[in-house]
């Protein structure tokens, strides 16, 4: 479980995170949505120690990541995998090279048994015969699933995705959602997705969070989205037109 | 501006204190030290080699065109190429080149890496990021440029031989003389150290710049120019000090 309490950051004289508390569980998909500005990518950020918060605290199962000496953050990072927004692959690396990354710096396997779990990684996502490719030799899609065969190597207890679903079409972006749900429930992990995309919502959003010019402004899971009473939860939704149908038709 | 001096000189010391931790694995950081070193050194030999020897020929001629005097020994031609390519061409001249090459090298792969959020995602994994990227350049350029002022040396004198070989433009006889004439070892000591001292600015500016770029794609060009910029000075500022400690 992640917990996150009265976190707050700026940027200058900009107050991006107000006083933001909510709680993210283990096994399900928790999202973090809003509209772009809203602060998402700087909570997500703030999540995972690359920002620090001006006060506040965020504890994975009770530790405080930003309280953590260097070299106790560095071990801890381990436990957490990471899916950017660009999917961030090392262009110097093959894609089996990227997802054996790290297992090189924090495994004492054997180079066959590395291969055998970066290719069990790849098999997982559906990524097979990609091995000797490099990066820009994939497509888009296929980035994201080497991105988060690269997240789960290490069988993190904590998966955090940044858009994950951003510049896909909407068959590759279920296909995304769905494939992160399952490796969800599969391994137990607490997983936490930053999105504004509406499909991914409705598709996989158990415990949602919207965020509105840097405040928490609700929380609750896809069932109970469409009756929201939040004025501004609303608008983000009948931004899109298939929510606003649902809306309207009750 | 001095204020920004300032900070960006403190920020550069700090973040040589993150490069130079302990390696995470030993076995890693020698497979990059060699992957650096034939991207930053190995890959430097033909535009060295091609620029000494031209350079190299071009010396004996004008060395040649400005000593008509009939009181000075022809000798004296091959003995001022070879100070002049020791001294100061083979290390300062080359790494004003290496500048540009190994520089904007080093600043646009790093900074293409920070803007696609590349290390960032090394930090997430728990690996020092500035160690495992920076670490590898930085060493391989200050250990192994050396190679590359003794490689720009040799062809040098060789690019004034060939001259002299085609041009008979003073005996052959009397440049070989020349090249042996009152021969001071210590020059080609105080050469690879100045180079190792150039390539460290060099490698260190330009990781700095990149690894800190920001703003997109004109972040990384600007991180670029400026790493290319901020060497070229700090090279000829310190050639000044260096040979003012070593030779004076």
């Amino acid at each position: 479980m992640i917990k996150i309490e009265h976190l707050n950051k700026s940027f200058s004289d900009n107050h991006v995170l107000k006083d933001i508390s909510i709680e993210y569980r283990k096994g399900v998909c928790n999202m973090i949505i809003g509209a772009s500005g809203s602060g998402k990518t700087v909570l997500l950020k703030t999540i995972i120690g690359l920002l620090t918060p001006d006060s506040g605290s965020v504890t994975f199962d009770g530790k405080d990541i930003s309280a953590m000496p260097y070299a106790e953050k560095k071990r801890f990072r381990q436990n957490i995998g990471v899916l950017f927004q660009n999917s961030a692959l090392f262009d110097f690396a093959t894609v089996l090279e990227n997802v054996m990354f790290p297992m090189d710096f924090f495994t004492d396997w054997s180079r066959k048994e590395k291969i055998e779990r970066a290719e069990y990684c790849l098999e997982r996502v559906n990524v097979q015969g990609s091995d000797r490719k490099y990066p820009g030799e994939l497509s888009g899609g296929m980035q994201k699933r080497v991105g988060i065969a690269r997240a789960i190597a290490l069988n993190p207890s904590y998966l955090i995705c940044d858009e994950p679903n951003s510049g896909l079409d909407p068959e590759t972006s279920i296909m995304i959602d769905q494939l992160i749900h399952g490796l969800t429930k599969e391994f137990g992990m607490t997983t936490v997705i930053n999105t504004h995309d509406m499909n991914s919502i409705l598709e996989i959003g158990d415990n949602i969070g919207f965020l509105h010019q840097g405040k928490m402004l609700w929380q609750g899971d896809r069932h109970s989205i469409f009756g929201t009473d939040c004025k501004e939860l609303r608008k983000f939704i009948c931004a899109n037109s298939l929510a606003r149908n649902i809306i309207e038709k009750g | 501006m001095l204020r920004n001096f300032l900070i960006q000189t403190g920020q550069y010391f700090l973040f040589l204190k993150i490069v130079f931790r302990k390696p995470e694995k030993w076995k890693i950081f020698w497979k990059q030290f060699f992957l650096e070193a034939d991207k930053l050194i190995v890959s430097s030999v033909v535009l060295v080699s091609v620029i000494s020897i031209f350079i190299g020929g071009v010396l004996v001629i004008q060395t040649a065109s400005n000593m008509n005097n009939p009181f000075l020994d022809r000798m004296l031609v091959g003995y001022m190429v070879r100070e002049s390519l020791i001294l100061e061409f083979c290390s300062t001249m080359v790494a004003l080149i290496l500048a540009g090459k190994i520089g904007s090298n080093i600043a646009s792969e790093l900074g293409s890496m920070r803007i696609t959020e590349q290390i960032d995602a090394i930090e997430m994994m728990g690996v020092n990021s500035a160690s495992f990227l920076v670490l590898p350049k930085i060493l391989s350029a200050t250990l192994l440029s050396p190679l590359l002022v003794l490689l720009s040396f040799v062809l040098g004198l060789a690019g004034g031989w060939i001259v002299v070989w085609m041009t008979s433009i003073i005996p052959p006889a009397k440049y070989a003389e020349g090249l042996r004439y009152f021969f001071t070892e210590f020059y080609i000591f105080y050469s690879c150290f100045k180079m190792s001292i150039f390539c460290f600015m060099i490698a260190s500016i330009s990781a700095f710049k990149g690894y800190y770029a920001s703003g997109g794609t004109l972040g990384v060009g600007r991180a670029s120019t400026e790493s290319i910029v901020i060497s070229c000075i700090l090279i000829l500022m310190f050639d000044l000090i260096i040979t003012q400690l070593m030779l004076y």
